[in-house]
């Protein structure tokens, strides 16, 4: 009875977290207003601590991306030239690109507003884009901030983000294409290391 | 070129840039942002009326005729906090709306990244600027120094996060310029590239084609053919 009793109060747990799946507005909304949250009330992240930056955008928001789709996208038709293992250490390196420079602009957040723009996902809809803005206070116009996300069985996952219509993962396109062309794969692993190492150094350096 | 273009920047217009930053209070750099904002917006409202977007440019001249008087000579964006949303257009966007593509990429010194057809309508920018053509030549040249550097200020926070990002700092703006400019052209709703990637790769025949979308739009055009292989080098 006992152990039958565990077994419903299990499935029972296991269908109500099924059915909470959060809508992909609902996630970047709740997303970025922890995160901005955080950062505004942490002097040491405004004033370029980009270390303690990564380690919030590593525990907030990194669960929500899909890397290896993001770096897919990045090396195009070349990622299938990568063995298994370099597509591993392809995806971490590019990881490692994208949380830095991410983090780097947590740390230049002044006091901007984020709207979030009107969104419906269609029933059946696997893959969308939530639009959001940065608005600057007082002057400026105002900055597109776009996710596309798709759905997976853990819920939904960024593989995109664009900023004023610049897609932060195609925009690599070119470059990586002319580093595997020129390096091979290789050639590409070793450049995403060595510019992943020279930011380190800088941050330290801070 | 880039290379000329980062050393000025380096040696003469970040520092200067920096100092301004650094010196004034940000009231002061909004009004500065705003004045010049509001001189731009009559162009701007130009170039929509020559889009055929007559709502945005009629928004356009309101927000000119708001900020000119309640704004204090265009200090204060009051337009902005009514509603009267601030568009972003020039000359450029205008023949790149009438269907003239790229042209091939180049750096200009001093204005940087530019494209062929983007190259044409910045002459047509500068001939038109209100501030480029003010006399006395001695308070444009004050108002032009002034508006570049405060320009420069506002991209200092940007500039850091691109000097994080970038493999191949070349490459990186030049896709960068590129990508902006296409998605202003189609103010912020241009068709979607990103098909082009891994899994659809494994098709044969369209690897090659797909692999050429997001440089189609790159392609030379008759208009400006002016395509020197040389300027899309360092």
């Amino acid at each position: 009875m006992k152990t039958l009793l565990a077994f419903f109060s299990g499935l029972l747990i296991a269908t109500s977290v099924m059915a909470q799946e959060v809508p992909p507005d609902a996630l970047i909304k709740s997303v970025t207003n922890e995160v901005l949250d955080i950062v505004r009330k942490d002097k040491e992240i405004q004033s370029g601590n980009t270390k303690k930056a990564i380690d919030l955008v590593e525990a907030k928001v990194l669960p929500h991306f899909n890397f290896t789709r993001m770096t897919q996208l990045a090396l195009a038709r070349d990622w299938r030239q990568a063995n298994a293992g370099q597509q591993k250490i392809l995806t971490d390196e590019f990881r490692l690109l994208l949380v830095r420079t991410y983090s780097k602009a947590l740390t230049e957040y002044k006091n901007q507003t984020i709207a979030f723009k009107p969104f419906a996902v269609k029933a059946g809809e696997t893959d969308t884009r939530v639009r959001t803005e940065i608005r600057q206070s007082g002057a400026g116009k105002n900055i597109e901030l776009d996710y596309f996300l798709e759905k997976s069985a853990a819920g939904w996952k960024v593989y995109d983000i664009e900023v004023g219509g610049i897609s932060l993962v195609t925009n690599y396109r070119d470059s990586f294409a002319a580093e595997v062309r020129n390096n091979g794969i290789d050639g590409l692993i070793k450049s995403l290391q060595t510019k992943n190492k020279s930011g380190e150094a800088t941050s330290v350096k801070k | 070129m880039f290379a000329f273009n980062e050393g000025l920047d380096t040696a003469i217009i970040k520092p200067v840039a920096t100092g301004y930053d650094a010196v004034l209070p940000s009231p002061v750099k909004t009004g500065v942002t705003n004045f010049f904002g509001n001189i731009e917006d009559v162009f701007i409202g130009v170039n929509n009326l020559l889009q055929g977007k007559v709502p945005e440019a009629a928004s356009d001249f309101g927000r000119v005729l708001i900020n000119t008087t309640v704004g204090l000579l265009g200090l204060i964006d009051w337009a902005s906090d009514a509603g009267l949303e601030k568009h972003d257009e020039d000359f450029g966007q205008t023949f790149g709306r009438w269907g003239v593509g790229n042209g091939a990429y180049v750096v200009i010194p001093v204005f940087g990244s530019r494209t062929a057809r983007d190259t044409v309508g910045l002459v047509l920018d500068v001939a038109t600027d209100p501030v480029a053509q003010h006399k006395p030549r001695r308070t444009r040249d004050a108002a032009v120094v002034l508006r570049l550097v405060n320009d420069r200020a506002n991209l200092l926070a940007a500039d850091k996060v691109v000097e994080e990002a970038a493999l191949d700092k070349y490459s990186y703006i030049r896709d960068a310029y590129l990508q902006r400019r296409r998605n202003l052209i189609h103010d912020g709703n241009p068709p979607r590239e990103i098909e082009a990637d891994a899994e659809q790769v494994d098709r044969p025949v369209t690897a090659e084609a797909e692999a050429g979308v997001p440089r189609a739009e790159l392609a030379p055009v008759s208009v400006l053919a002016a395509r020197t292989e040389s300027a899309d080098t360092k």
